[in-house]
């Protein structure tokens, strides 16, 4: 559950990152590509190699629909709803729970290496609640 | 058995030659505490743990935090042999301890972090793809004689 005081870390430190958006998209997909393979079973007509343009264009849908979750992140259900759809029916990125948490990991992993020790215990808790809720969101239409 | 190329032993031992382990090991360990409170159960007697300034501050976290990670450091000297030198390591987590093997797989994940808020752009994708590997390995040899 977020408390008053994740909602404001994420917050924070999303308007911190402000300016980095654009890459950590890209950059998160990619380290999870090569940190987890298996996850490149979703991306098979992908060219999924470093600065490949398929990889920064989808990158930064990752990060728009992030962006909007952050600013929507009292109403997460509504805001994601059709991208809950797309997941659910669509994509059907399976299992629902797993294969999210392995983007959050290396989004988060982009996190840490670009805020250093700003990405403190606290902001951490936040983060990892924050995409947890998201993925839940996303896999809610599954069954 | 696992197998390891040379670059990616060389990724996890030049890594790891820049570890301050004890400073890592309590990070990582009070990250445990704080991301995943449910974690807390099995340090009842470790006495303060009510905030994340008391767990980062707790001596007893910070101690066990540095056992354990000396302890991965055997792992990494052993890396092609990691399943027999956790073995007993492995009987005491389930038979004495009663820890889900979960729970190794989220503080694999919390070190990767950690490292990576360490090392920043030298904790490249393929540092952090060979470290995925190594927790993952380490997180299975844990389990392996659970029964």
């Amino acid at each position: 559950m977020l408390t008053a005081e994740d909602k404001k870390l994420i917050h924070q430190i999303w308007d911190k990152t402000g300016p980095k958006h654009d890459e950590m998209g890209g950059e998160a997909l990619f380290r999870m590509f090569t940190a987890q393979p298996q996850t490149k079973t979703y991306f098979p007509h992908f060219d999924v190699s470093w600065g490949s343009d398929q990889v920064r264009t989808h990158g930064r849908k990752v990060v728009s629909a992030l962006s909007s979750a952050v600013k929507n992140v009292d109403n997460l259900s509504q805001a994601l709803s059709e991208l809950s759809n797309l997941h659910a029916y669509n994509l059907r990125v399976d299992p629902p729970y797993f294969a999210l948490q392995l983007l959050s990991q290396s989004f988060q992993v982009v996190l840490a290496v670009n805020l250093g020790k700003d990405y403190t215990p606290e902001v951490h808790a936040a983060f990892d609640k924050f995409l947890s809720a998201v993925a839940a969101v996303l896999a809610e239409k599954y069954r | 058995m696992v197998h390891w190329s040379a670059e990616e032993k060389q990724l996890i031992t030049s890594l790891w030659s820049k570890v301050n382990v004890e400073e890592c090991g309590a990070e990582a360990l009070a990250r445990l505490l704080i991301v995943y409170p449910w974690t807390q159960r099995f340090f009842s007697s470790f006495g303060n743990l009510s905030s994340p300034t008391a767990i980062i501050g707790n001596p007893k976290v910070r101690a066990h935090g540095k056992k354990v990670l000396t302890s991965f450091g055997e792992a990494i000297k052993n890396l092609d042999n990691i399943k027999t030198t956790y073995s007993k390591l492995s009987e005491l987590h389930c038979d004495k301890l009663h820890v889900d093997p979960e729970n190794f797989r989220l503080l694999g994940d919390i070190l990767i972090i950690v490292l990576a808020s360490q090392f920043a752009r030298d904790f490249t994708p393929a540092c952090q793809f060979a470290w995925q590997k190594l927790v993952s390995v380490v997180a299975h040899a844990l389990a392996r004689k659970y029964h």
